[in-house]
């Protein structure tokens, strides 16, 4: 007779069959769909944006490291899981290419300490710590957050890696004139003419690049398409019934590929902790970030908006969800709220 | 062509099905002890009708039940007796069951049997007694009585009879092989379900990655009215509610039954069994199990006696003990470690997969919940898993039981998917397992306190009886004085005779004291238990 009780135990349970991607895995392919866009903002903007990424990336994974340590869970194994890196990733694509080194700190800092570990670590953080970070410098270093834009001038005219590193790590808050210029959104909003068509050209190639990745996220079903189709329908909805220039195209596309948008919508409302979870709840939850997100730059105090209205959007998440479950096969109905009526007769 | 519908989610595992289904079926040797199991169906256990020690003849009843849901137990080949006792049975929790022990003398002799070609002229009422009388519970895992689903069946208008093949979990092949190799037994047995519910409609789900099974039913079905039809490969589609959904569109109410819908499904081997016992006496003493898995030098199907133990099927096909992990009966969604390979095969068990290191890939380990939502996709249910693994993590069962977690058929799926390695269905289990203890809890705590009442009630009655007696004694005892004194005349009559009274009220307190004491000690020694109010 054999025995075979003496096995791990966590491995004799049904189903036996595993074929899932881990969450490393997910984490690594959102990484490489970033770089396309990394790369075009690189060549349009100068090394800013590559530097903070490097930046950020580094002192999230240290920042990671140091509260599980704190809370004795297990770094390596935590850190490998790659989202600590992605959280860092996405606030240095975010973060003016010209902003401060202390900047980029502080946000990473409240992003991975304040947003994710104090919560409770990966899957228990109710807001998106990139958002988090990026919303808490943005208001509270308005100059630094808003004067740092680079000019769209290539990687051959823009400022060289070490004058770029120099600023960041040592300069005052505003780089100097020459380097910035609004981005085509605040330039929209002031109804300036300061943002040239090269302004407006390089944020287009730039959203299309991000767009190209967010592609490659949902054929590799790595995210899905609820949150991002929904997202940018309800804004380009929004933008044909309240835009300044409602029909025009420059109307749609400079709300679609201009700023944070393509980033924004497959990349930063997808992160799946903190998102809606049923269809239904992530389409009203792409949707919302899209109203909010026009709501904001049109009517609001700042330019872009992504970082406010996906938060705002993490706030509505628990009553989404409460309203938005699906139908259970072989229910008529289905059950909403958390218990109690049942609102089915089975 | 046949109009299809499609259930949600479901997920496309390895199928593994290429490393058994190759092979013709064997016949199982004959092993030194069969085990069986009294219970190897949903319902109450078959109680033992034979005595150790008693010579028994192959299709002999050793166990039946005396009524209530269930089937018999029969002996799968001609012997003795051996035992009635405690064995390990094919069961996740890995505990002992109640088992006849037979010792085959090797000849194989039959009972008397009396087959009926004729089975139309019988009645369905004896039909369907004989499908029970033939110990024919689902072939297809659940071992539900196929006599009661097919009496259900008969009291609802019935007008798709659904014969379900479709074979969706990896590894298996046994309903695959059985349809190749004994499609014009499988349409027999077809037919007497078919007589017996009058469908409009009789159709064979098979998943369409079985194109020799497929062919052989179709040519086996040619004249017989029922249609044999391919379903696309996804699994869960044999699920019953999935497979009913697939070709008639239709979904079996929660916590429904399919003839709610005008449905009946019966699983492949449980239509060949019907057949077999209706035409020709043969109760069901075997069936056709998958052996597979790579630590398996042979694998493949046979046709094993119930009762047969695992390893001795596993030794018929070369397992290389050296090379196992582990054994799963059932498939690798599914099916359950066993922690012995002394269980024997029983009525419900379709598979047996030797698990060399590695097979299944190495065990991940659980990380946080993402909630990606994946296993909300893969779900065939439309449950969303990651809620319910969050109220049954957290104990909170009520919300998990009020997002419809009986509705969970533990397929797998989300299990699957999970990018975090959680064992949802685990989790699942266990909050299932306590919302039925704590109605179980509440219905002894119900009938306790109903208990209570009740005797508190009957104290109370008691009492007041007591009393109401003890104050018509005082009364009476008052009236006598009362007339005593008149009768002697005495002055002041009315204070002498009040007097005397509350006297005799005195007197008759005490006496209703003694008497109470009496009573008290009476019952007590009467009925200890109850009545003593010491014992509350």
């Amino acid at each position: 007779m054999v025995m075979m009780t003496s096995q791990s135990p966590g491995s004799v349970r049904a189903p036996h069959a595993r074929g899932a991607r881990s969450t490393a895995t997910v984490m690594r392919w959102v990484i490489a769909a970033s770089l396309p866009g990394l790369m075009v903002q690189t060549g349009w903007f100068g090394w800013g944006n590559l530097i903070n990424v490097v930046f950020c990336v580094i002192t999230a994974m240290l920042a990671e490291a140091a509260v599980l340590a704190l809370r004795r869970k297990p770094v390596r194994r935590t850190l490998t899981d790659s989202t600590a890196a992605v959280t860092g990733l996405l606030l240095g694509l975010s973060l003016p290419p010209f902003a401060p080194w202390w900047v980029s700190l502080v946000a990473v800092i409240a992003a991975i300490v304040l947003a994710k570990q104090l919560y409770g670590g990966l899957g228990s953080n109710p807001f998106n710590p990139a958002m988090v970070g990026y919303a808490l410098v943005l208001v509270s270093f308005p100059v630094a957050m808003t004067t740092n834009w680079a000019a769209a001038v290539g990687l051959d005219q823009a400022p060289g890696l070490g004058d770029t590193l120099a600023r960041m790590f040592s300069a005052p808050q505003a780089a100097p004139d020459g380097w910035t210029m609004a981005t085509p959104l605040d330039a929209a909003r002031h109804a300036s003419t300061i943002a040239g068509a090269g302004q407006a050209t390089a944020w287009l190639w730039v959203n299309l690049a991000f767009l190209a990745g967010g592609v490659g996220l949902l054929a590799l079903r790595v995210i899905q398409w609820p949150i991002p189709a929904a997202l940018l329908a309800a804004l380009a909805l929004m933008t044909l019934m309240f835009g300044s220039a409602p029909l025009s195209l420059d109307g749609l596309s400079l709300q679609l590929l201009s700023g944070a948008t393509m980033l924004g919508a497959f990349f930063i409302a997808t992160d799946p902790v903190s998102a809606a979870t049923s269809v239904r709840g992530r389409l009203i939850y792409g949707a919302g970030i899209g109203v909010l997100l026009f709501c904001i730059r049109t009517w609001g105090n700042y330019p872009d908006a992504v970082a406010f209205a996906v938060l705002l959007m993490n706030f509505a998440v628990p009553m989404i969800d409460y309203y938005t479950p699906p139908r259970t096969f072989g229910h008529r109905k289905a059950a909403r709220g958390l218990s109690g009526r049942s609102g089915e007769a089975p | 062509m046949t109009r299809l519908w499609t259930f949600p989610g479901g997920i496309h595992p390895p199928e593994r099905k290429a490393l058994s289904n190759a092979r013709a079926l064997r016949v199982a040797a004959l092993p030194d002890r069969l085990i069986l199991p009294l219970q190897q169906h949903v319902g109450q256990p078959a109680s033992v009708r034979v005595t150790v020690g008693q010579t028994v003849l192959k299709g002999d009843r050793l166990a039946d039940l005396d009524g209530g849901r269930g089937v018999p137990v029969h002996a799968p080949t001609s012997g003795t007796v051996d035992a009635i006792a405690q064995h390990p049975v094919p069961h996740p929790s890995g505990l002992d069951d109640l088992c006849l022990i037979l010792r085959p003398d090797g000849d194989d002799r039959w009972r008397h049997r009396e087959p009926w070609p004729d089975y139309q002229r019988r009645g369905p009422e004896a039909v369907l007694a004989r499908i029970r009388d033939a110990g024919i519970a689902g072939l297809g895992g659940a071992g539900f009585p196929t006599h009661e689903k097919l009496t259900g069946g008969r009291q609802r208008p019935i007008d798709t009879l659904i014969v379900n093949g479709a074979e969706c979990e990896p590894y298996i092949t046994a309903d695959d092989r059985t349809m190749r190799e004994r499609a014009a037994d499988v349409v027999a047995g077809i037919a007497v379900l078919q007589w017996l519910l009058s469908p409009a409609r009789t159709v064979v789900g098979i998943e369409d990655n079985k194109p020799e099974a497929i062919a052989a039913m179709a040519d086996a079905a040619r004249f017989a009215g029922i249609e044999v039809v391919a379903v696309p490969t996804l699994y869960p589609s044999g699920g019953e509610r999935q497979l009913i959904r697939i070709l008639t569109g239709r979904e079996v109410p929660s916590g429904g039954l399919p003839a709610e819908v005008g449905v009946v499904c019966q699983n492949v081997g449980t239509a060949l069994a019907v057949g077999q016992a209706v035409l020709q006496d043969h109760p069901l003493i075997s069936r056709v199990i998958t052996l597979t898995g790579t630590a398996l030098a042979e694998p493949g199907n046979v046709e094993a006696l119930i009762g047969t133990p695992v390893a001795d099927l596993m030794a018929g096909a070369g397992l290389r003990a050296d090379n196992l992990e582990r054994l799963v009966m059932g498939g690798p969604m599914m099916g359950f470690a066993l922690a012995t390979d002394a269980v024997p095969v029983t009525k419900t068990s379709n598979c047996v997969i030797a698990v060399a290191p590695g097979e299944f890939g190495q065990p991940a380990i659980e990380q946080p919940c993402i909630r990606c939502g994946e296993c909300a996709s893969a779900c065939p249910m439309t449950l969303l898993p990651q809620q319910l693994f969050w109220h049954a993590k957290s104990g909170e069962y009520d919300k998990a039981e009020h997002l419809n977690l009986f509705d969970c058929i533990e397929c797998g799926a989300c299990a699957y998917v999970c990018p975090s390695a959680i064992p949802l269905v685990q989790h699942y289990r266990h909050a299932k397992g306590e919302l039925r203890q704590r109605r179980d809890d509440q219905k002894r705590a119900d009938q306790a306190r109903e208990r209570f009442e009740a005797r508190q009630a009957r104290l109370e009655r008691e009492r007041l009886e007591k009393e109401k007696r003890r104050q018509e004694r005082a009364r009476a005892a008052a009236e006598a004085q009362a007339r005593k004194a008149n009768g002697a005349a005495a002055p002041q009559p009315d204070d002498r005779a009040a007097k005397a009274a509350l006297v005799q009220q005195a007197l008759a307190r005490k006496r209703a004291r003694a008497d109470k004491a009496v009573n008290a000690q009476k019952t007590a020694s009467a009925s200890p238990g109850d009545q003593s109010p010491t014992q509350d």
